[in-house]
Protein backbone atom coordinates (compact mmCIF):
# COMPACT_ATOMS: atom_id res chain seq x y z
CA UNK A 1 0.00 0.00 0.00
CA UNK A 2 1.39 3.65 -0.70
CA UNK A 3 -0.06 4.77 2.66
CA UNK A 4 2.60 3.59 5.24
CA UNK A 5 5.01 1.27 3.52
CA UNK A 6 7.99 1.84 6.10
CA UNK A 7 6.41 0.19 9.17
CA UNK A 8 5.66 -2.55 6.62
CA UNK A 9 8.98 -3.23 5.25
CA UNK A 10 10.64 -2.94 9.05
CA UNK A 11 8.01 -5.52 9.95
CA UNK A 12 9.16 -7.62 7.15
CA UNK A 13 13.64 -6.66 7.65
CA UNK A 14 12.87 -7.86 11.39
CA UNK A 15 10.87 -11.41 10.34
CA UNK A 16 13.26 -12.01 7.51
CA UNK A 17 16.22 -11.58 10.00
CA UNK A 18 14.27 -13.93 12.43
CA UNK A 19 14.42 -16.78 9.93
CA UNK A 20 17.69 -16.32 8.58
CA UNK A 21 20.09 -14.98 11.29
CA UNK A 22 20.24 -18.22 13.01
CA UNK A 23 21.17 -20.09 10.26
CA UNK A 24 23.48 -18.04 9.39
CA UNK A 25 25.26 -17.95 12.58
CA UNK A 26 25.29 -21.52 12.02
CA UNK A 27 27.24 -21.27 8.74
CA UNK A 28 29.85 -18.33 10.34
CA UNK A 29 30.68 -21.02 13.57
CA UNK A 30 30.97 -23.64 10.96
CA UNK A 31 34.28 -22.26 10.39
CA UNK A 32 35.34 -21.56 14.06
CA UNK A 33 38.78 -23.34 14.57
CA UNK A 34 37.77 -23.48 18.70
CA UNK A 35 35.21 -26.69 19.57
CA UNK A 36 33.57 -24.75 21.97
CA UNK A 37 30.73 -24.00 19.17
CA UNK A 38 29.71 -20.64 20.60
CA UNK A 39 33.88 -18.97 21.21
CA UNK A 40 35.25 -17.92 18.02
CA UNK A 41 39.05 -19.03 17.94
CA UNK A 42 39.87 -18.21 14.80
CA UNK A 43 39.33 -19.07 10.93
CA UNK A 44 39.51 -22.82 9.96
CA UNK A 45 37.92 -25.35 7.68
CA UNK A 46 39.10 -28.16 10.18
CA UNK A 47 35.48 -29.42 10.63
CA UNK A 48 34.69 -30.03 7.09
CA UNK A 49 37.72 -32.36 6.87
CA UNK A 50 36.28 -34.82 9.99
CA UNK A 51 32.93 -34.42 8.16
CA UNK A 52 34.29 -36.55 5.27
CA UNK A 53 36.02 -38.76 7.62
CA UNK A 54 33.09 -39.72 9.65
CA UNK A 55 32.09 -43.12 7.87
CA UNK A 56 28.63 -43.30 10.18
CA UNK A 57 28.18 -39.83 9.14
CA UNK A 58 28.66 -40.62 5.03
CA UNK A 59 26.91 -44.17 5.26
CA UNK A 60 23.61 -42.40 6.95
CA UNK A 61 23.95 -40.13 4.45
CA UNK A 62 24.29 -42.45 1.43
CA UNK A 63 21.02 -43.97 3.03
CA UNK A 64 18.89 -41.37 3.30
CA UNK A 65 19.39 -39.74 -0.63
CA UNK A 66 18.60 -43.44 -2.07
CA UNK A 67 15.56 -43.62 0.24
CA UNK A 68 15.02 -39.61 -0.54
CA UNK A 69 15.19 -40.50 -4.58
CA UNK A 70 12.73 -43.37 -4.45
CA UNK A 71 10.37 -41.72 -2.23
CA UNK A 72 10.37 -38.71 -4.13
CA UNK A 73 10.21 -40.27 -7.37
CA UNK A 74 6.96 -43.08 -6.50
CA UNK A 75 5.46 -39.58 -4.47
CA UNK A 76 5.24 -38.05 -7.68
CA UNK A 77 3.50 -40.44 -9.43
CA UNK A 78 1.10 -40.84 -6.75
CA UNK A 79 0.40 -37.41 -5.62
CA UNK A 80 0.22 -36.89 -9.62
CA UNK A 81 -2.75 -38.99 -9.84
CA UNK A 82 -4.34 -38.17 -6.60
CA UNK A 83 -4.07 -34.34 -8.45
CA UNK A 84 -5.80 -35.83 -11.41
CA UNK A 85 -8.45 -37.07 -9.79
CA UNK A 86 -9.44 -34.39 -7.71
CA UNK A 87 -9.04 -31.97 -10.80
CA UNK A 88 -10.33 -34.48 -13.74
CA UNK A 89 -12.83 -36.58 -12.34
CA UNK A 90 -15.21 -34.42 -10.38
CA UNK A 91 -17.52 -35.58 -7.94
CA UNK A 92 -17.02 -39.29 -7.98
CA UNK A 93 -18.02 -41.64 -5.37
CA UNK A 94 -16.20 -41.53 -1.75
CA UNK A 95 -14.70 -38.09 -3.13
CA UNK A 96 -14.80 -36.82 0.15
CA UNK A 97 -13.00 -39.54 2.18
CA UNK A 98 -10.67 -39.20 -0.62
CA UNK A 99 -9.59 -35.83 0.33
CA UNK A 100 -9.46 -35.91 3.64
CA UNK A 101 -6.68 -38.83 3.45
CA UNK A 102 -4.65 -37.03 1.44
CA UNK A 103 -4.75 -33.50 3.50
CA UNK A 104 -4.51 -35.14 6.72
CA UNK A 105 -0.89 -36.67 6.13
CA UNK A 106 0.21 -32.63 5.58
CA UNK A 107 -0.92 -31.99 9.50
CA UNK A 108 -1.06 -35.19 11.30
CA UNK A 109 2.14 -35.21 14.14
CA UNK A 110 4.94 -37.41 12.89
CA UNK A 111 4.84 -39.46 16.30
CA UNK A 112 1.35 -40.71 15.57
CA UNK A 113 2.22 -41.71 11.85
CA UNK A 114 4.97 -42.89 12.94
CA UNK A 115 3.57 -45.10 15.57
CA UNK A 116 1.17 -46.18 13.34
CA UNK A 117 3.06 -47.25 10.35
CA UNK A 118 5.36 -49.33 12.90
CA UNK A 119 2.29 -51.38 14.27
CA UNK A 120 0.77 -51.63 11.07
CA UNK A 121 4.22 -53.38 9.53
CA UNK A 122 4.69 -55.52 12.57
CA UNK A 123 1.16 -56.48 12.39
CA UNK A 124 1.48 -57.11 8.61
CA UNK A 125 4.84 -59.47 9.54
CA UNK A 126 2.84 -61.55 11.68
CA UNK A 127 0.59 -62.17 9.38
CA UNK A 128 1.36 -62.33 6.03
CA UNK A 129 5.24 -62.43 6.73
CA UNK A 130 6.07 -59.02 4.72
CA UNK A 131 7.86 -57.19 5.09
CA UNK A 132 10.58 -59.26 6.54
CA UNK A 133 12.14 -56.74 8.89
CA UNK A 134 12.45 -53.16 9.03
CA UNK A 135 14.62 -50.96 7.11
CA UNK A 136 14.97 -49.18 3.41
CA UNK A 137 11.64 -50.65 2.41
CA UNK A 138 9.87 -49.77 5.52
CA UNK A 139 11.49 -46.19 6.03
CA UNK A 140 10.47 -45.13 1.69
CA UNK A 141 6.80 -46.92 2.69
CA UNK A 142 6.50 -44.24 4.89
CA UNK A 143 7.90 -41.58 3.49
CA UNK A 144 6.06 -42.33 0.68
CA UNK A 145 2.84 -42.00 2.25
CA UNK A 146 3.27 -38.39 3.74
CA UNK A 147 5.43 -36.94 0.74
CA UNK A 148 2.85 -37.93 -2.12
CA UNK A 149 0.01 -35.51 -0.02
CA UNK A 150 2.47 -32.74 -0.74
CA UNK A 151 3.21 -33.56 -4.11
CA UNK A 152 -1.00 -33.86 -4.40
CA UNK A 153 -1.01 -30.18 -3.12
CA UNK A 154 1.50 -28.26 -5.38
CA UNK A 155 0.21 -30.34 -8.92
CA UNK A 156 -3.36 -29.45 -7.97
CA UNK A 157 -2.40 -26.05 -8.02
CA UNK A 158 -0.47 -26.20 -11.04
CA UNK A 159 -3.28 -28.31 -12.94
CA UNK A 160 -6.30 -25.70 -11.64
CA UNK A 161 -3.90 -22.68 -13.25
CA UNK A 162 -3.29 -24.40 -16.37
CA UNK A 163 -5.31 -23.42 -19.41
CA UNK A 164 -7.25 -26.17 -20.79
CA UNK A 165 -7.95 -24.67 -24.34
CA UNK A 166 -5.42 -26.13 -25.39
CA UNK A 167 -6.53 -29.96 -24.59
CA UNK A 168 -9.90 -29.26 -25.53
CA UNK A 169 -7.94 -28.31 -29.21
CA UNK A 170 -6.45 -31.43 -29.21
CA UNK A 171 -9.41 -33.42 -28.18
CA UNK A 172 -11.34 -31.70 -30.82
CA UNK A 173 -9.03 -32.41 -33.21
CA UNK A 174 -9.87 -36.09 -32.42
CA UNK A 175 -6.32 -36.92 -29.97
CA UNK A 176 -7.48 -39.60 -27.59
CA UNK A 177 -7.25 -38.56 -24.16
CA UNK A 178 -4.25 -40.62 -23.33
CA UNK A 179 -1.98 -39.00 -26.10
CA UNK A 180 -3.62 -35.49 -25.00
CA UNK A 181 -2.72 -36.39 -21.49
CA UNK A 182 1.15 -37.02 -22.14
CA UNK A 183 1.94 -35.13 -25.28
CA UNK A 184 0.09 -31.63 -23.84
CA UNK A 185 -0.76 -31.82 -19.91
CA UNK A 186 2.22 -33.15 -18.35
CA UNK A 187 4.53 -31.13 -20.40
CA UNK A 188 2.45 -28.45 -18.89
CA UNK A 189 2.57 -29.30 -15.18
CA UNK A 190 6.35 -30.38 -16.11
CA UNK A 191 7.02 -27.50 -13.31
CA UNK A 192 4.88 -28.63 -10.83
CA UNK A 193 6.54 -32.36 -11.29
CA UNK A 194 10.05 -31.75 -10.83
CA UNK A 195 9.37 -29.04 -7.94
CA UNK A 196 7.05 -31.77 -5.85
CA UNK A 197 10.08 -34.18 -6.59
CA UNK A 198 12.17 -31.78 -5.20
CA UNK A 199 9.86 -31.10 -2.33
CA UNK A 200 9.41 -35.15 -1.60
CA UNK A 201 13.39 -35.91 -1.88
CA UNK A 202 13.81 -32.44 1.06
CA UNK A 203 10.83 -34.00 3.05
CA UNK A 204 12.25 -37.33 3.19
CA UNK A 205 15.64 -36.13 3.91
CA UNK A 206 14.62 -34.07 6.66
CA UNK A 207 12.37 -37.01 8.10
CA UNK A 208 13.65 -38.31 11.85
CA UNK A 209 10.97 -38.91 13.79
CA UNK A 210 9.35 -41.18 10.91
CA UNK A 211 12.24 -42.58 10.30
CA UNK A 212 12.87 -43.54 14.03
CA UNK A 213 10.03 -45.90 14.36
CA UNK A 214 9.95 -47.63 11.07
CA UNK A 215 13.88 -48.21 10.74
CA UNK A 216 15.67 -51.34 11.75
CA UNK A 217 18.86 -52.31 13.02
CA UNK A 218 21.24 -51.39 10.58
CA UNK A 219 19.21 -48.79 9.03
CA UNK A 220 20.32 -45.49 10.34
CA UNK A 221 19.25 -42.73 8.12
CA UNK A 222 21.22 -38.95 8.46
CA UNK A 223 18.85 -37.12 10.96
CA UNK A 224 19.02 -39.89 13.28
CA UNK A 225 22.66 -39.47 13.76
CA UNK A 226 22.45 -35.97 13.54
CA UNK A 227 19.93 -36.30 16.52
CA UNK A 228 21.94 -38.39 18.56
CA UNK A 229 24.90 -36.32 18.35
CA UNK A 230 23.09 -32.78 18.57
CA UNK A 231 21.38 -34.27 21.86
CA UNK A 232 25.25 -34.84 23.01
CA UNK A 233 25.33 -31.28 22.37
CA UNK A 234 26.16 -28.96 20.30
CA UNK A 235 29.20 -30.36 17.94
CA UNK A 236 31.26 -27.87 15.06
CA UNK A 237 30.83 -31.10 12.64
CA UNK A 238 26.90 -30.78 12.41
CA UNK A 239 27.38 -26.55 11.52
CA UNK A 240 29.85 -27.75 8.74
CA UNK A 241 27.13 -30.37 7.98
CA UNK A 242 24.39 -27.99 8.04
CA UNK A 243 26.23 -25.54 6.22
CA UNK A 244 27.05 -28.03 3.18
CA UNK A 245 23.16 -28.51 3.15
CA UNK A 246 22.14 -24.85 3.19
CA UNK A 247 24.87 -24.27 0.17
CA UNK A 248 23.12 -27.37 -1.59
CA UNK A 249 19.26 -26.30 -1.17
CA UNK A 250 20.27 -22.41 -2.18
CA UNK A 251 21.78 -24.36 -5.47
CA UNK A 252 19.08 -26.56 -6.26
CA UNK A 253 16.16 -23.68 -5.29
CA UNK A 254 17.98 -21.52 -7.62
CA UNK A 255 18.60 -23.75 -10.31
CA UNK A 256 15.14 -24.63 -9.98
CA UNK A 257 13.87 -21.46 -10.39
CA UNK A 258 16.07 -20.43 -13.35
CA UNK A 259 15.02 -23.81 -15.36
CA UNK A 260 11.42 -22.74 -14.68
CA UNK A 261 11.79 -19.22 -15.95
CA UNK A 262 13.56 -20.18 -18.94
CA UNK A 263 11.00 -22.42 -19.64
CA UNK A 264 8.45 -19.70 -19.44
CA UNK A 265 9.85 -17.48 -21.71
CA UNK A 266 11.00 -20.36 -24.48
CA UNK B 1 -16.87 -26.63 -14.33
CA UNK B 2 -14.49 -27.47 -17.05
CA UNK B 3 -13.43 -30.30 -16.30
CA UNK B 4 -16.81 -31.89 -16.35
CA UNK B 5 -16.72 -30.68 -20.42
CA UNK B 6 -14.32 -33.60 -21.79
CA UNK B 7 -15.89 -36.02 -19.33
CA UNK B 8 -19.86 -35.82 -20.84
CA UNK B 9 -19.05 -35.75 -24.21
CA UNK B 10 -20.74 -38.03 -26.22
CA UNK B 11 -18.76 -41.61 -26.48
CA UNK B 12 -17.63 -41.61 -30.76
CA UNK B 13 -16.69 -44.77 -31.38
CA UNK B 14 -18.07 -48.47 -30.30
CA UNK B 15 -17.94 -47.70 -26.35
CA UNK B 16 -14.07 -47.30 -26.31
CA UNK B 17 -13.55 -43.89 -24.68
CA UNK B 18 -15.88 -45.28 -21.80
CA UNK B 19 -13.44 -47.71 -21.51
CA UNK B 20 -10.38 -45.58 -21.23
CA UNK B 21 -12.30 -43.30 -18.94
CA UNK B 22 -13.09 -46.32 -16.66
CA UNK B 23 -9.65 -47.38 -16.64
CA UNK B 24 -8.50 -43.77 -16.32
CA UNK B 25 -10.44 -43.37 -13.47
CA UNK B 26 -9.13 -46.90 -12.03
CA UNK B 27 -6.08 -45.23 -12.24
CA UNK B 28 -6.04 -41.63 -11.19
CA UNK B 29 -8.82 -42.32 -8.20
CA UNK B 30 -8.08 -46.03 -7.24
CA UNK B 31 -4.30 -46.41 -6.75
CA UNK B 32 -3.95 -43.48 -4.53
CA UNK B 33 -6.82 -44.48 -3.01
CA UNK B 34 -5.66 -48.09 -2.39
CA UNK B 35 -2.09 -46.44 -0.90
CA UNK B 36 -3.60 -43.95 1.35
CA UNK B 37 -6.29 -46.22 2.84
CA UNK B 38 -3.49 -49.30 3.45
CA UNK B 39 -0.63 -47.49 4.39
CA UNK B 40 -2.87 -43.84 6.41
CA UNK B 41 -5.59 -45.45 7.70
CA UNK B 42 -5.36 -49.18 7.94
CA UNK B 43 -2.41 -48.38 10.72
CA UNK B 44 -5.07 -45.91 12.68
CA UNK B 45 -7.28 -49.41 13.07
CA UNK B 46 -4.30 -51.59 14.15
CA UNK B 47 -3.03 -48.55 16.74
CA UNK B 48 -6.84 -48.88 17.87
CA UNK B 49 -6.11 -52.08 18.24
CA UNK B 50 -3.21 -52.46 20.32
CA UNK B 51 -4.35 -49.80 22.58
CA UNK B 52 -6.27 -51.63 23.99
CA UNK B 53 -4.19 -54.65 24.56
CA UNK B 54 -1.65 -55.55 27.49
CA UNK B 55 2.09 -54.87 27.69
CA UNK B 56 4.12 -57.89 28.07
CA UNK B 57 7.88 -58.83 27.42
CA UNK B 58 8.15 -60.56 24.03
CA UNK B 59 8.48 -59.83 20.15
CA UNK B 60 5.83 -58.32 19.65
CA UNK B 61 5.49 -56.35 23.09
CA UNK B 62 1.90 -56.83 23.23
CA UNK B 63 -0.95 -59.16 24.42
CA UNK B 64 -2.95 -60.89 21.47
CA UNK B 65 -6.73 -59.21 21.53
CA UNK B 66 -8.26 -62.45 21.08
CA UNK B 67 -7.37 -65.96 20.87
CA UNK B 68 -9.74 -69.43 20.11
CA UNK B 69 -11.02 -70.97 23.08
CA UNK B 70 -12.13 -74.51 21.81
CA UNK B 71 -15.63 -74.92 20.71
CA UNK B 72 -16.38 -71.81 17.95
CA UNK B 73 -16.24 -69.83 21.06
CA UNK B 74 -13.58 -66.78 20.55
CA UNK B 75 -12.20 -65.36 23.53
CA UNK B 76 -11.89 -61.76 23.29
CA UNK B 77 -10.23 -59.34 25.83
CA UNK B 78 -10.03 -56.01 25.60
CA UNK B 79 -8.14 -53.93 28.49
CA UNK B 80 -9.32 -50.22 28.85
CA UNK B 81 -6.80 -50.11 31.51
CA UNK B 82 -4.35 -47.39 29.17
CA UNK B 83 -7.03 -45.60 28.67
CA UNK B 84 -8.00 -45.30 32.15
CA UNK B 85 -4.62 -44.09 32.72
CA UNK B 86 -4.39 -41.41 30.08
CA UNK B 87 -7.57 -39.87 31.30
CA UNK B 88 -6.82 -40.61 35.36
CA UNK B 89 -3.23 -39.59 35.68
CA UNK B 90 -2.58 -36.09 36.06
CA UNK B 91 0.92 -36.50 33.98
CA UNK B 92 -0.67 -36.94 31.16
CA UNK B 93 -3.37 -34.31 31.37
CA UNK B 94 -1.11 -32.09 31.93
CA UNK B 95 1.19 -32.63 29.23
CA UNK B 96 -2.23 -32.90 26.77
CA UNK B 97 -3.12 -29.64 28.29
CA UNK B 98 0.55 -28.05 28.06
CA UNK B 99 0.61 -28.90 24.26
CA UNK B 100 -2.57 -27.54 23.51
CA UNK B 101 -1.56 -24.53 25.44
CA UNK B 102 1.52 -24.10 23.60
CA UNK B 103 0.37 -25.19 20.32
CA UNK B 104 -2.33 -22.20 21.34
CA UNK B 105 0.62 -19.14 22.08
CA UNK B 106 2.34 -20.49 19.30
CA UNK B 107 -0.34 -20.07 16.43
CA UNK B 108 -1.40 -16.75 17.93
CA UNK B 109 2.71 -15.67 17.96
CA UNK B 110 3.12 -17.02 14.07
CA UNK B 111 -0.29 -15.55 13.20
CA UNK B 112 0.92 -12.04 14.86
CA UNK B 113 4.84 -11.96 13.28
CA UNK B 114 3.34 -13.76 10.05
CA UNK B 115 -0.41 -11.60 9.29
CA UNK B 116 1.98 -8.39 8.73
CA UNK B 117 4.86 -10.14 6.82
CA UNK B 118 2.39 -11.83 4.33
CA UNK B 119 0.64 -8.86 3.98
CA UNK B 120 3.92 -6.52 3.49
CA UNK B 121 4.96 -9.09 0.55
CA UNK B 122 1.32 -9.16 -0.61
CA UNK B 123 1.45 -5.12 -1.26
CA UNK B 124 4.65 -5.23 -2.15
CA UNK B 125 5.91 -3.81 -5.95
CA UNK B 126 4.66 -6.94 -8.60
CA UNK B 127 8.65 -8.19 -9.14
CA UNK B 128 9.54 -8.06 -5.80
CA UNK B 129 6.70 -10.28 -4.60
CA UNK B 130 8.20 -13.92 -5.72
CA UNK B 131 12.09 -13.14 -4.65
CA UNK B 132 10.35 -12.56 -0.93
CA UNK B 133 8.22 -15.48 -1.53
CA UNK B 134 10.75 -17.49 -2.18
CA UNK B 135 13.13 -15.99 0.49
CA UNK B 136 10.10 -17.36 2.93
CA UNK B 137 10.23 -21.11 1.62
CA UNK B 138 14.06 -21.53 1.39
CA UNK B 139 14.58 -21.63 5.53
CA UNK B 140 11.49 -24.85 5.13
CA UNK B 141 13.74 -26.32 2.59
CA UNK B 142 16.86 -26.83 4.73
CA UNK B 143 16.82 -29.26 7.16
CA UNK B 144 13.98 -28.51 9.98
CA UNK B 145 16.47 -30.64 12.71
CA UNK B 146 19.31 -28.45 11.48
CA UNK B 147 17.21 -25.27 12.27
CA UNK B 148 16.28 -26.12 15.63
CA UNK B 149 20.01 -27.26 16.61
CA UNK B 150 20.95 -23.44 15.73
CA UNK B 151 18.79 -22.05 18.40
CA UNK B 152 20.52 -24.44 21.22
CA UNK B 153 23.76 -22.57 20.17
CA UNK B 154 22.10 -19.09 20.26
CA UNK B 155 20.19 -20.14 23.45
CA UNK B 156 22.54 -21.86 25.81
CA UNK B 157 23.61 -19.92 29.07
CA UNK B 158 27.01 -20.28 27.27
CA UNK B 159 25.76 -19.34 24.42
CA UNK B 160 25.75 -16.74 21.25
CA UNK B 161 22.82 -14.87 22.83
CA UNK B 162 23.51 -14.58 26.29
CA UNK B 163 27.62 -13.71 24.80
CA UNK B 164 26.57 -10.67 23.19
CA UNK B 165 24.12 -9.56 25.88
CA UNK B 166 26.57 -9.26 28.03
CA UNK B 167 29.36 -7.81 26.16
CA UNK B 168 27.01 -5.26 25.53
CA UNK B 169 26.86 -4.60 29.52
CA UNK B 170 23.11 -5.56 29.12
CA UNK B 171 23.04 -8.22 31.78
CA UNK B 172 25.66 -9.37 34.84
CA UNK B 173 24.56 -13.31 34.18
CA UNK B 174 23.01 -15.02 31.73
CA UNK B 175 19.36 -15.74 31.08
CA UNK B 176 18.14 -19.02 31.22
CA UNK B 177 16.31 -19.44 28.03
CA UNK B 178 17.30 -23.30 26.75
CA UNK B 179 15.35 -25.97 28.30
CA UNK B 180 12.69 -23.79 29.44
CA UNK B 181 9.13 -23.28 27.57
CA UNK B 182 9.99 -19.94 26.32
CA UNK B 183 12.68 -21.97 24.23
CA UNK B 184 9.62 -24.29 22.84
CA UNK B 185 8.01 -21.18 22.16
CA UNK B 186 10.79 -19.46 19.98
CA UNK B 187 11.75 -22.96 18.70
CA UNK B 188 7.82 -23.33 17.21
CA UNK B 189 7.75 -20.31 15.95
CA UNK B 190 10.59 -20.45 14.29
CA UNK B 191 9.99 -23.53 12.69
CA UNK B 192 6.34 -23.21 11.42
CA UNK B 193 6.12 -19.10 10.50
CA UNK B 194 6.24 -20.13 6.99
CA UNK B 195 3.32 -22.60 7.11
CA UNK B 196 1.54 -19.33 8.39
CA UNK B 197 2.65 -17.13 6.07
CA UNK B 198 1.76 -19.22 2.79
CA UNK B 199 -1.41 -19.15 2.76
CA UNK B 200 -2.26 -15.61 4.01
CA UNK B 201 0.15 -14.43 1.46
CA UNK B 202 -2.39 -16.84 -1.27
CA UNK B 203 -5.15 -15.04 0.67
CA UNK B 204 -4.07 -11.67 0.51
CA UNK B 205 -2.75 -11.44 -3.41
CA UNK B 206 -5.92 -12.14 -4.51
CA UNK B 207 -7.88 -9.86 -2.71
CA UNK B 208 -9.74 -7.25 -4.68
CA UNK B 209 -8.18 -3.73 -3.83
CA UNK B 210 -11.31 -1.75 -5.22
CA UNK B 211 -13.10 -2.92 -2.55
CA UNK B 212 -10.56 -0.84 -0.07
CA UNK B 213 -10.77 2.11 -2.73
CA UNK B 214 -14.46 1.88 -2.19
CA UNK B 215 -14.34 2.04 1.76
CA UNK B 216 -11.78 4.92 1.23
CA UNK B 217 -14.26 6.78 -1.28
CA UNK B 218 -16.87 6.17 1.31
CA UNK B 219 -15.03 8.03 3.89
CA UNK B 220 -13.89 5.21 5.62
CA UNK B 221 -10.61 5.28 7.81
CA UNK B 222 -7.56 3.34 6.52
CA UNK B 223 -7.56 1.38 10.05
CA UNK B 224 -11.11 0.78 9.63
CA UNK B 225 -11.15 -0.15 6.54
CA UNK B 226 -8.48 -2.84 7.37
CA UNK B 227 -10.71 -4.06 10.22
CA UNK B 228 -13.72 -4.05 8.18
CA UNK B 229 -12.49 -5.31 4.94
CA UNK B 230 -9.17 -6.63 4.84
CA UNK B 231 -9.26 -8.45 8.29
CA UNK B 232 -12.61 -10.35 7.47
CA UNK B 233 -11.95 -10.85 3.46
CA UNK B 234 -8.58 -13.09 4.71
CA UNK B 235 -10.48 -15.18 7.49
CA UNK B 236 -10.04 -18.12 5.07
CA UNK B 237 -6.50 -17.70 4.92
CA UNK B 238 -5.96 -17.06 8.49
CA UNK B 239 -8.02 -20.25 9.16
CA UNK B 240 -5.45 -22.15 7.15
CA UNK B 241 -2.64 -20.68 8.52
CA UNK B 242 -3.81 -21.20 11.81
CA UNK B 243 -4.64 -24.91 11.24
CA UNK B 244 -1.44 -25.80 9.35
CA UNK B 245 0.34 -24.42 12.46
CA UNK B 246 -1.51 -25.28 15.58
CA UNK B 247 -2.54 -29.24 14.86
CA UNK B 248 1.24 -30.33 13.96
CA UNK B 249 2.77 -28.10 17.01
CA UNK B 250 0.52 -30.26 19.22
CA UNK B 251 2.38 -33.38 18.62
CA UNK B 252 5.42 -32.03 17.88
CA UNK B 253 8.30 -34.45 19.24
CA UNK B 254 11.40 -32.70 18.22
CA UNK B 255 11.62 -29.19 19.56
CA UNK B 256 10.18 -30.15 22.90
CA UNK B 257 12.73 -32.39 23.25
CA UNK B 258 15.79 -30.51 21.79
CA UNK B 259 14.91 -27.22 23.25
CA UNK B 260 12.16 -27.76 26.36
CA UNK B 261 13.38 -29.11 29.92
CA UNK B 262 12.46 -31.72 31.84
CA UNK B 263 9.42 -29.82 33.14
CA UNK B 264 7.99 -28.51 30.09
CA UNK B 265 5.66 -31.99 29.18
CA UNK B 266 4.34 -32.20 25.65
CA UNK B 267 2.61 -35.02 24.64
CA UNK B 268 4.31 -36.22 21.27
CA UNK B 269 7.65 -36.50 23.57
CA UNK B 270 5.41 -38.69 26.06
CA UNK B 271 4.63 -41.13 23.45
CA UNK B 272 8.04 -40.95 22.34
CA UNK B 273 9.16 -41.71 25.90
CA UNK B 274 6.78 -44.55 25.95
CA UNK B 275 7.14 -46.26 22.81
CA UNK B 276 11.27 -46.20 22.83
CA UNK B 277 12.43 -45.85 26.57
CA UNK B 278 9.63 -48.17 28.19
CA UNK B 279 8.39 -50.04 25.42
CA UNK B 280 4.81 -49.59 26.15
CA UNK B 281 3.44 -50.03 23.49
CA UNK B 282 -0.03 -50.40 24.36
CA UNK B 283 0.29 -47.48 26.51
CA UNK B 284 1.55 -45.29 23.36
CA UNK B 285 -0.70 -46.36 21.02
CA UNK B 286 -4.02 -45.16 23.73
CA UNK B 287 -2.16 -41.68 23.38
CA UNK B 288 -1.90 -41.27 19.87
CA UNK B 289 -5.69 -42.16 19.89
CA UNK B 290 -6.35 -39.44 22.26
CA UNK B 291 -4.24 -37.06 20.55
CA UNK B 292 -5.63 -38.02 16.91
CA UNK B 293 -9.51 -38.07 18.49
CA UNK B 294 -8.20 -33.92 20.13
CA UNK B 295 -7.10 -33.31 16.58
CA UNK B 296 -9.72 -34.43 14.55
CA UNK B 297 -12.05 -31.57 15.77
CA UNK B 298 -9.80 -28.65 14.10
CA UNK B 299 -8.97 -30.80 11.20
CA UNK B 300 -12.80 -31.70 10.66
CA UNK B 301 -13.54 -27.63 11.15
CA UNK B 302 -10.73 -27.07 8.03
CA UNK B 303 -12.04 -29.17 5.48
CA UNK B 304 -15.39 -27.93 5.93
CA UNK B 305 -13.96 -24.13 5.61
CA UNK B 306 -11.68 -25.24 2.73
CA UNK B 307 -15.31 -26.96 1.25
CA UNK B 308 -17.08 -23.71 1.69
CA UNK B 309 -14.69 -21.74 0.10
CA UNK B 310 -13.95 -23.74 -2.56
CA UNK B 311 -18.15 -23.67 -2.73
CA UNK B 312 -18.02 -20.29 -3.06
CA UNK B 313 -15.66 -20.11 -5.43
CA UNK B 314 -17.51 -22.47 -8.37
Amino acid sequence: MKRNPWTLYTVLAFGYAFLYVPVLLLIIYSFNESRLVTVWGGFSTKWYGELLQNRQLLDAAWLSVRIAAVNATFAVLLGTLAANALVRHGRFRGRTGFSLLLTAPLVMPDVIIGLSLLLLFVTLQQVIGWPDGRGFTTITIAHITFSMAYVAVVVNTRLGQMDRSLEEAAMDLGARPLTVYLQITLPLIAPALVSGWLLAFTLSLDDLVIASFVSGPGSTTLPMVVYSSVRMGVSPQINALATLIVLFVTLAVIIAGLAMRGRREG
Amino acid sequence: MASSRIQQRPPEASGRPSRAARLSHWLNVGVPYFWLLVFFLLPFVIVLQISLAEPMLGQPPYTALWEWAGDAMVQVRLNLANYLLVLEDDLYLAAFLNSLWIALVCTLLCLLIGYPMAYAIATAPERWRMPLLMLIVLPFWTSFLIRVYAWIGILKPNGLLNNYLMALGLIDEPLVILHTQLAIYIGIVYSYLPFMILPLYANLARMDHTLLEAAADLGCRPAQAFLRVTLPLSMPGIIAGSMLVFIPAVGEFVIPDLLGGPQSLMVGRMLWTEFFNNKDWPLASALAIVLLLLLVIPFVAMQRWQQRIEGQRT
